[in-house]
């Protein structure tokens, strides 16, 4: 049934020597030219967009690229993400607040809790896979929101959790100021980011891969397809984890919308736009919703959904692949290569339409 | 089953040790029975055949026999383990590898890339995360020597998706092989080839078979008399026969069952 079209796990170029002759220097300078632009553009983007804003969308980013390790690789939509993200949100956020630890300490804290959450949820769902697997996710990410919600004494239910402190070990320009504290934060994001990276280029993600595209046929070559489903679960959790986390005190407080249904929407939405299995993609689509987003805010325009969702509708329409998907096949296509290179996937299942 | 299968049964029981036994294996999908207490006993190095006609519950069989799907009844043993409810990656680690009837490739993968993966399959190592995927070179060699051992050589970079048929076949059975199998099942491994692979393809399955045990469905019944040594017949799901090849070939009941059919497919 799900026989997706485009997409491998094509490993560093050392494993297809064979594309050597034509391809291996173009190929690695562009990839090396791609992530010296991407750090260039993190590092200067408190400068030209409003620093609070660039914070939003670095978080945003790793939640995407988070969602994208499971998405894109594993093929599985989770439409519960909100929980990881959400969870951690708190959970840092509470750390902060009552302990007053430095703000990484409070974000790996809310990253393990949404790790720890994540393993039963993990076990419990990657038994089903399409719809069902997004339904239980869904329905696990419902529980946590309420559980939040009614717990008024602990989350402030409908009123967040208030003052939520940056701490970082005095340093005043952190603590205050969004811009600095968008350069303290910057390093837990591309660590992520380099994480996700590791994960998509490592064995075990030549495993997902192939877990993804023929779970018969991986089983049969012994490999336990619910072990990997549910580690990378768990790892897409702790992604998500640090990202929520960050997001939350970089605000200074956590609304309950971070535990909302809306929020796993919009992370998928961030991530289908950009193009999944590719991580850039993921990417992308952040800087593009997080800042259209903004925008529409800013313009006291009060019909956010309805813009983002025809951008969204458009791009996907347009195409299918996402943005970077369709890019990265284009550029492929003129240079003569196979446009699975940078496993740009499409492990929607829609049997190649 | 009747008393003439049961002393047929025991005239050629397999000598030595038992490498693969099903006892009263039993498969029903929602009130439709498709495999009837089928007794099985493959000794060790054996090849042997499973034939009858389409629908027979041949596949069904060997699903039930590597964990894809769960008997309604009966027990399985390899070597004297008893692997009955165990999933298939499980009975894959125990040495019982299959190839599928329906070509079960990863399209995006190149053949060399799916023996590195089987390779690593069978040795342990996928959940390292934190690793590069360089350390899959290591399996290269070996790899290496299997594409070639099925001719695809030339063709180790190409990724299996724009392979032919029969390479895709032949990539196949390079996976079962690179499990380094106790146990293989193969599932109509000449299916749709020209007379040339068939030829290409008994003459692998021969030398693969040394040292090990082999079980295959085919319809050819050219590759089942090159290869087996014995044969199971099944019908509707049941034991209709078994034996040598030429005392199969010979019975009534399965010329007019099987073969007849066969005749006239
Ligand atoms: N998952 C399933 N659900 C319901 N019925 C099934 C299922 N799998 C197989 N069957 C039925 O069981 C019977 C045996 O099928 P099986 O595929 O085992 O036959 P076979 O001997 O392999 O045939 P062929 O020679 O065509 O490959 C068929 O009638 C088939 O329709
Ligand atoms: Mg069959």
């Amino acid at each position: 049934m799900s026989a997706p079209t485009q997409t491998t796990a094509r490993g560093a170029a050392a494993s297809s020597p064979d594309a050597a002759p034509r391809g291996f220097l173009g190929r690695s300078t562009r990839r090396w030219l791609l992530l010296a632009a991407g750090l260039v553009l993190a590092l200067v983007l408190p400068w030209v967009i409003y620093p609070p804003v660039a914070m939003d969308i670095a978080a945003w980013a790793l939640f995407a690229v988070a969602l994208d390790l499971l998405l894109g690789y594993a093929g599985l939509l989770s439409f519960g993400h909100a929980a990881f993200w959400g969870g951690s949100a708190y959970v840092a956020g509470l750390t902060a607040v009552h302990w007053g630890l430095p703000f990484p300490l409070a974000v790996l804290v809310g990253a393990v809790f949404a790790m720890a959450l994540a393993w039963p949820i993990g076990m419990l769902s990657v038994r089903r896979s399409g719809i069902y697997f997004a339904m239980v996710t869904l329905a696990f990410a419902q529980m946590l929101f309420f559980v939040v919600n009614q717990w008024r004494g602990l989350t402030g239910g409908e009123n967040g959790l208030q003052g939520v402190p940056a701490g970082f070990f005095g340093v005043e320009a952190v603590e205050r100021e969004a811009f600095w504290f968008y350069y303290a934060a910057l390093p837990m994001i591309i660590g992520g980011m380099w994480l996700a990276w590791r994960v998509v280029h490592s064995p075990f993600g030549r495993v997902l891969v192939a877990t993804r595209d023929n779970p018969a046929r991986a089983r049969a070559l012994g490999y336990d397809v619910d072990r990997y489903r549910v580690m990378v679960f768990v790892i897409s959790a702790g992604l998500a984890g640090v990202a929520g986390g960050l997001f939350a005190i970089s605000h200074g407080f956590v609304s309950l919308q971070e535990v909302a249904w809306q929020t796993s929407g919009k992370v998928v939405l961030i991530t289908v736009l950009g193009g999944i299995g590719t991580l850039w993609g993921a990417i992308v689509g952040a800087v593009v919703i997080v800042i259209l987003e903004d925008q529409l805010a800013s313009s006291g325009f009060d019909g956010i959904g309805i813009i983002t969702g025809s951008v969204f509708i458009i791009v996907v329409l347009l195409f299918r692949r996402g943005v970077w998907g369709t890019v990265a096949d284009a550029v492929a296509r003129r240079t003569g290569r196979r446009p699975a290179d940078e496993a740009v996937g499409a492990a929607d299942g829609e049997d190649g339409r | 089953m009747t008393h003439a299968d049961l002393e047929t049964a025991a005239e050629d029981a397999p000598r030595g040790t038992v490498a693969l036994s099903a006892r009263g294996l039993t498969k029903d999908f929602r009130g439709f029975r498709a495999v009837k207490e089928v007794d099985l006993d493959v000794a060790e190095g054996e090849v042997h055949a499973l034939v009858g006609p389409n629908g027979a519950g041949k596949t069904t069989l060997f699903n039930l026999l590597t964990g894809f799907i769960k008997p309604t009844a009966g027990t399985i043993t390899v070597h004297g383990t008893d692997i009955t409810g165990k999933l298939p990656e499980q009975i894959a680690h125990e040495g019982v590898a299959r190839s599928f009837q329906i070509t079960s490739l990863f399209d995006n993968l190149t053949p060399r890339e799916h023996l590195e993966l089987a390779l690593q399959g069978m040795a342990g190592g996928g959940m390292r995360f934190w690793r590069s995927d360089r350390t899959l070179l290591r399996y290269r060699g070996r790899a290496d020597e299997l594409v070639e051992q099925v001719g695809l050589t030339a063709l180790a970079d190409r990724p299996a998706g724009e392979l032919a048929y029969g390479q895709k076949r032949a990539l196949e059975m390079a996976l079962v092989l690179a499990l380094d199998p106790k146990v293989m099942l193969l599932d109509e491994p000449t299916a749709g080839m020209g007379r040339e692979d068939v030829e290409r393809t008994i003459e692998l399955v021969r030398r693969i078979a040394a040292g090990r045990t082999v079980v295959f469905v085919d319809h050819n019944m050219h590759v089942v008399g090159s290869l087996a040594h014995h044969v199971t017949v099944l019908m509707a799901g049941e034991v209709l026969a078994r034996g040598t090849y030429e005392r199969v070939r010979t019975d009534p009941r399965v010329i007019s069952a099987y073969l007849g059919e066969e005749s006239h497919a």
